[in-house]
Order: structure tokens, then sequence, then C-alpha cells
């Protein structure tokens, strides 16, 4: 009993240093998003320059649907463009666009006329009233969303063929059987 | 003297509390901006992380700074201005965590850790007095006889 007693600080020294190493693997960058499995957050957005129809989260249900945060500003929202326009043209899912904070209304439809519009939808959102409600930090991200329009995943960062074949195309096929 | 005057004003403009709210984004009503600043302090600043959105340049900051002067005006409570934030961006976006289920460790641990290394002092120095302060045992009877004998016998005892 009295080794026990002496062997505690050991044991209280080995618990917190286990705890604090977990703490040190995460990327204190990526935030978990508190809005999974909750419906999309009310937001309606006008047309950018040159598109009739604007975004509003009325259009989301009926349907699994990619909402994607990004603006012309964004670097790395290049990097993920050709592989939207990829999902665009096999059909895969639709995809909806959140123009952000762009600097003049000029820059989102340039840029899209530049490298392709790969959007079924956009919304112009250069105050980031949509960017918050969805609880964004940084473009690009996206979220997927269900037939009802709940969000249920939010990828950080570029949209590329990995995450495709590793996460967002499975789910996309099983929300589509719920 | 007009080249010292821009100096001094330059550098009380440096001087001045680093606070990123431009006159641009304030509320005409004082009580309603001085609202909006308290709850702008507590807020974190999701792009820089480590300073509240009052400090922060950065856009997303200045967005939400606009967006909690939105609400104000349109008669939200404090309360409610951040509870709103906080269902976009869950607790980390205030500074100060919630006292709550999952940061008791972080609310509590230290105190835990430092009453327990009280008690531990407060032990080791009770047994250490109670080691020299102890009245000796008084001999037994056996223990008589054979001092007595190693006393005055000749040493074998």
């Amino acid at each position: 009993m009295k080794r026990l007693l002496f062997l505690l600080p050991l044991f209280a020294f080995v618990v917190l240093a286990g705890y604090l190493a977990l703490g040190l693997t995460k990327d204190p960058h990526v935030l978990p998003s508190v809005l999974i499995d909750q419906e999309v957050p009310p937001f309606d957005l006008p047309p950018i320059r040159g598109r009739e129809a604007g975004f509003r989260r009325d259009d989301l249900p009926g349907q699994v649907s990619l909402v994607n945060i990004f603006g012309s500003w964004c670097v790395a929202c290049r990097i993920e463009h050709p592989f939207l326009m990829r999902i665009k043209e096999e059909g895969r899912v639709p995809l909806h666009g959140i123009d952000w904070r762009e600097e003049s209304p000029e820059a989102g439809p340039a840029w899209l006329a530049r490298f392709g519009d790969p959007y079924t939808l956009i919304g112009d959102d250069p105050r980031s009233v949509a960017a918050i409600a969805f609880g964004v930090t940084g473009a690009p991200e996206t979220f997927v969303v269900d037939k009802r329009g709940f969000i249920r995943y939010k990828h950080i960062g570029p949209l590329t063929p990995e995450a495709w074949e590793r996460t967002i195309g499975p789910m996309i096929e099983e929300l589509r059987r719920q | 003297m007009r080249r010292l005057a821009a100096l001094v004003l330059l550098l009380l403009a440096w001087a001045m509390p680093a606070a990123a709210v431009d006159p641009g984004e304030m509320l005409a009503d004082p009580a309603l901006e001085a609202r909006a600043r308290d709850i702008s302090k507590d807020l974190r600043c999701l792009v820089c992380q480590n300073q509240s959105i009052d400090d922060s340049d950065a856009q997303l900051a200045r967005d939400l700074r606009v967006l909690v002067r939105q609400r104000l005006a349109a008669g939200s409570t404090n309360e409610e201005v951040v509870d709103y934030v906080v269902s976009r961006y869950g607790d980390f976006v205030l500074l100060k965590p919630p006292f709550k289920l999952s940061t008791y460790a972080l609310w509590i641990g230290p105190a835990v850790i430092f009453a327990g290394g009280l008690l531990a002092v407060f032990a080791f120095y009770r047994r250490r007095a109670g080691l020299s302060e102890a009245a000796p045992v008084p001999l037994s009877a056996e223990e008589s006889r054979r001092l007595e004998r190693l006393l005055d016998g000749d040493g074998r005892a």
C-alpha cells in the first residue's frame, strides 16, 4: 500500500504527459466544425454578375450536393479548381459555390470565365455573411449537404482526387441511399 | 516645427492601444458601440487564433466585428450575439473557455495539482517532525539486562 502511494506521482505524470502529448499531435489550424449533422444555416445570397440566380439555403434540400467556398484571391482555390471542373464534367454531384469576399464585383466572374465555371448555383458573399453562417475560417472549404439540407461533412483546404476517393465519394454514395 | 508636429502625431498614433476597429464600422450609439467592443475582446480571431477580433486586422475578424454590430443594432443581447458566433465556430471562438464538462480539467486541474503538492509537502514535514520529536521508547526488561551485562561485563554479551 505504501509502495503504491509512492508510485502515485509517477502515475500522475504519465497520465498528464500522455494527455499533453496527444494534444501536440493535433493540428491547431484544423478546427472541428460544430455544424456537422445540423441543418444548413439560413442564408440568401445575390447572384454574381452575369448570372440570373443567386444561392440560398432553400435551394439545397432535395438532393445530395456540395457547397464550395472560394474566392479569386485564394491561391489554394486555384489548385482545386481543375478537380471541381472534373466533378462538373462527369456530373458526379451538383456543386454550388459561395464566391467569398471579392474586392470587386468583376473579380469572381472574371476568374470563372478564365478557368471555367463548375458551379450549378453561385452566391456572392462580399461581407462574409454566408461564410460566417457556415463557420468558415478560410478558403477553400467544401461542405457535403444531404437530401434534407443537413451538413454532413466539412472538407478544409483544396478538394483533391485523394480526398474524393477516400471520404467524399463514398459518403455521397451512402447519403444518396439514405 | 511642422515636421516636429507631424512626428509627434505619428508617435501618438503609434502609441495608441492596438485596436483594429476602424471608424467606419463603429456604431453611432456609444452604448451599443461599447457593448460591441466588449464582445469583440472576448472573441477569437479564427485566422490569427491568438488575437481577439477586436485586435485583429484580418478580413474575417473585420467581418465578424461588423456582424456583432449588426446583431446588436438589431436588438440582440450580448449573450445572443456570442451564442450565435459560438453556434457557428464552437467554443474555440471564445478566448476564455466556458466552464463545462469538457473543460473541467482545464479549470480545476491546476488547483487540484497545487492542492496535491501542498498535501505532499505537509505530509513530508509532519513525518520528519514526528521522527525527530518522538520520545524514545523505554528499554524492555530484556534490553536492560543486556545493557547491564555489556556495561559491567567483559563485553561478551
